[in-house]
């Protein structure tokens, strides 16, 4: 057998399974999208009808609020535990990146033990302000689970790049008469940039499309990963969800496209 | 020649040992006066680099060390305070920045305004010639271009000592050369007292007013580029700066006895065992009967501006000698060598 | 003192935040082992929840292990060798291939998950089966495994590798099972303990692929945070957490020696 054959015969189970269980199976999905009643204006319906633009708009704001808390909070803290060295340091790393490979489901059963009706914090504000707080059936909640499986994986990645910063252009910028925040405006921030960037992009991708955190929540909060649900499986809307999907698709894999251009390498945006 | 500038800079029993046990630098006294070139010279690992750190203020020197400029106590401050223009062996050039904005850093944090920024970043430029680079980002530089930039940033906010880190070190020979003799005429117009550290000799003794052969963490001598060259103090020295035959032998009056013949030396009164260094382009080819010293060709190396012969027969170890490149020898040959007294050079710090 | 202050600071921040993630986890692995949550440790420790959890919920936990390995096989056997291919290829094809079989990460397991339904959901015997788990499962892991073996061929200069080997007259199948994926092993390992941990934990695709008689460890706690009490729940994601917690660790370590190897 040739090398040539040979590579070739590599590639072929990886293009049987491709075609067979995702290219052809997208495909549906976007035909099946354009087969409701709307036909090919359902695709244009998440920003036009009302209910659902809410919903979209709902999400994208979720989204971005998740991705600028997550972002501010990860780089604090993965830049001070990168540069400083101190008892129980790598205790406290292995406490922020152990939630990593948790799924949604669970996330959201953590927030339930700390914001639920018998939570952690309902307890606390109970003792304290006589009224118990619960707020994890709500946006708030749902907000709290995407900062929940975000921070970890953020922090990770700037920890990284922060190992890998040039720290003779801090000095130089020390040598200059630059002090501390002067040094993080004009030298770290800058050079830490690509993969603020592209850790922004991943948390806003992935948490524009959780579904898991958002269902155990409560079926009832309004994003788009949820209506889709709702649609399927209680209004069998089929080519509405179809539709749905492929717009929320598109979306996600734009952003996650745009800051790979920015940054330049390939990024995971895992579940 | 232009006036000095800057301060005179004074180190006082600067030792340094890092966190991890390694003794990097033993107690360093030296005095740098306003306006002089003064370079580390030594092989890596020799604490040139950590005493420059230690001078810039990125380092401490452990207890009882001083550092001071213009006879003030600057130890405790910070780098950031200390008025130092520094170039990093790496440039250290900010990439998010244009080659304008880097140099005109440091004017920015001082608070100079947009205009004063601009006409001093412009001078600069103008100095360094790098005239129409302003706007380029880091990354379009060549290396030479960036080692400019460096220098202009450095120089910009008027520093009263200017440390180099092995700037030269990570360019390639011809541009090195070429860069050196710039760099040369740079720092004699500025006047500002430089530090620099290298571990090429060339570079030392073309740039240094005084030169500080360094080795493992201790000074090994402090002189002009001539009296280490042409008088080191020790083995190390006369090896590190140049070609250096070195010989133990036995004098009497002021004559060394060598296997292969008599050798005199300037001073009579030279007596007992000594270590004596030889540098190979002043021994002088001549004809063996009449010399004092022979020996037997063993190789000979064409090098271009001159031929390098190996000679057997004169001393235990084979000497190098320098011939001029017309001559027509071969290898068995038999030569006699002539050695002026004042070129041999008993190293006092040695014993055979 | 503004250094020790801002120190401080962030300190304080970092600790919150850490609290934040580990409070809640360390409470539900306590609730799992507690005989009644609302009266907390005093109220005595017992397992009576975790073998209520093994009667419930035995076969979801069974099956995630099988649909997990069935998955690793499948990767194994379409991405190693797909892996050397388009790592042996290079070029645009290569890259464009990277980036087809990287999409359904950018795509949200719900809409792969639909995708698949209306494909194949007319296949009823396939649709009922654990297979059409494995077959999502295959589709977001299989980017993960492909990465993690490109990535150690390119550590190790694989092509010159080949090169020597085929000049000592090897045949590309020889090769292929003599030197390059013997020396591949660090990627594969990577590569399968990433498959089988995300595997295990998935959710999205697998809610939406499951019947009631293959459901999955995710789904099953879904179930039960939705109508099992507290402790019940609790137990059986402390189940969750000590399959997870030794893949989780094995992986930092993995990463760590890789780490080292490279600097």
């Amino acid at each position: 057998m040739t090398h040539r054959l040979f590579v070739r015969l590599s590639l072929l189970p990886l293009a049987v399974v491709v075609v067979a269980f995702f290219l052809l199976p997208m495909l549906q999905l976007i035909i099946t999208g354009a087969s409701g009643d709307l036909g090919l204006s359902a695709y244009a319906a998440i920003l036009f009808e009302p209910r659902y633009r809410a919903t979209l708009i709902n999400t994208v704001l979720l989204a971005a609020a998740t991705t600028v808390a997550t972002l501010v909070i990860a780089t604090v803290s993965g830049l001070f535990l990168q540069r400083h060295r101190f008892f129980g340091r790598a205790i406290l790393v292995a406490m922020l990146t152990f939630p990593l490979a948790f799924p949604g489901v669970v996330v959201g059963f953590m927030i339930i033990l700390l914001a639920g009706r018998q939570g952690l914090i309902g307890d606390v504000t109970l003792l304290l302000l006589g009224e118990k707080l619960v707020f994890a059936y709500s946006i708030a909640g749902l907000f709290l689970g995407y900062l929940y499986f975000s921070i970890p994986r953020v922090i990770l990645t700037i920890m990284a790049a922060v190992e890998k910063l040039d720290r003779s252009l801090e000095e130089a910028a020390r040598a200059l008469g630059a002090r501390p925040w002067a040094i993080h405006r004009d030298v770290i921030l800058p050079a830490l940039a690509p993969a603020i960037v592209a850790s922004g992009a991943i948390v806003f991708a992935t948490a524009m499309g959780a579904f898991g955190t958002a269902f155990t929540l409560a079926t009832n909060i309004d994003v788009l990963p949820m209506l889709i649900y709702t649609e399927f499986t209680l209004s069998a809307n089929i080519a509405m969800a179809a539709a749905l999907s492929v717009g929320l698709g598109l979306v996600a894999w734009a952003i996650l496209a745009l800051a790979r251009s920015f940054s330049g390498n390939t990024i995971a945006a895992a579940g | 020649m232009t006036s000095a500038h800057g301060v005179a800079v004074g180190v006082a029993a600067c030792a340094k040992t890092f966190p991890d046990g390694t003794r990097a630098l033993e107690p360093i006294t030296l005095d740098v006066a306003r306006g002089e070139t003064l370079v580390f010279l030594g092989p890596s690992g020799c604490g040139k680099t950590t005493l420059l750190r230690i001078i810039a203020g990125l380092e401490r020197p452990d207890r009882g060390g001083r550092v001071l400029f213009n006879g003030a106590d600057v130890t405790a401050i910070p780098i950031e305070r200390r008025n130092v223009g520094m170039v990093f062996q790496s440039y250290a050039l900010f990439p998010n920045m244009t080659v304008a904005e880097n140099i005109g850093y440091g004017l920015k944090i001082r608070g100079i305004d947009r205009a004063e920024r601009a006409q001093r970043v412009a001078e600069l430029v103008a100095l360094t010639g790098i005239e129409g680079l302003e706007q380029r980002r880091i990354d379009q530089l060549s290396g030479g271009q960036r080692q400019r930039v460096a220098l202009a940033r450095a120089v910009a906010a008027r520093p009263s000592v200017l440390l180099l880190d092995e700037p030269l070190t990570a360019l390639d020979a011809a541009l090195r050369e070429r860069l050196r003799f710039e760099l040369d005429s740079l720092l004699r117009m500025l006047g500002i007292t430089t530090i620099y550290v290298t571990h090429d000799q060339a570079e030392a003794m073309a740039l240094g007013d005084r030169v500080v052969v360094m080795r493992k963490g201790a000074i090994a001598q402090v002189g002009t580029p001539r009296e280490i060259y042409f008088a080191p103090a020790n083995r190390f020295v006369a090896e590190f700066v140049g070609a250096a035959n070195l010989l133990t032998a036995r004098a009497v009056n002021g004559v060394l006895n060598l296997a292969g013949g008599k050798l005199v030396t300037a001073d009579v009164n030279t007596a007992g065992d000594v270590v004596a260094m030889v540098r190979p382009e002043s021994i002088s080819v001549v004809a063996p009967e009449a010399a004092s010293l022979s020996g037997q060709i063993e190789r000979i190396s064409f090098v271009g501006d001159r031929q390098r012969l190996t000679v057997r027969g004169t001393i235990e170890r084979p000497l190098l000698v320098d011939a001029p490149n017309t001559l027509n020898l071969k290898i068995g040959e038999r030569i006699g060598l002539a050695i002026d007294p004042h070129a041999v050079r008993v190293l006092p710090g040695e014993r055979p | 003192m503004g250094n020790r202050l801002s120190f401080l600071a962030q300190l304080a921040l970092t600790l919150l935040v850490a609290a934040f993630l580990i409070v809640p986890a360390i409470l539900s692995m306590l609730a799992g082992v507690t005989a009644n949550y609302f009266r907390g440790i005093r109220s005595g420790l017992t397992l009576q929840w975790v073998m209520q959890v093994w009667e419930l919920y035995a076969d979801t936990i069974v099956r995630s292990f099988a649909v997990a390995l069935i998955t690793l096989a499948v990767t194994l056997i379409v991405g190693v060798p797909a892996a050397y291919a388009l790592h042996v290829r290079g070029g645009r094809l290569a890259r464009a291939v990277e980036e087809i079989i990287t999409l359904p990460l950018a795509i949200p397991g719900l809409a792969i998950a639909l995708a698949l339904l209306l494909a194949y959901g007319g296949l009823s015997d396939f649709r009922r089966s654990s297979l059409f788990i494995v077959a999502g499962h295959v589709v977001f892991t299989l980017p993960f495994m492909v990465r993690s073996v490109i990535a150690v061929f390119a550590l190790i200069d694989v092509k010159t590798l080949d090169e020597s080997a085929s000049s000592l007259g090897a045949s590309a199948w020889r090769r292929f099972r003599d030197v390059i994926v013997p020396n591949a092993v660090p990627g594969i390992l990577a590569g399968s303990l990433m498959v089988v941990t995300l595997s295990l934990g998935e959710f999205n695709l697998t809610w939406m692929l499951h019947t009631p008689l293959t459901k999955t460890l995710p789904v099953g706690l879904a179930d039960s945070y939705a109508s099992m009490r507290l402790e019940v729940a609790s137990a059986y994601t402390l189940v969750f957490f000590v399959m997870i917690i030794p893949l989780l660790v094995a992986m930092q370590i993995f990463a760590d020696r890789a780490g080292r190897q490279v600097a």
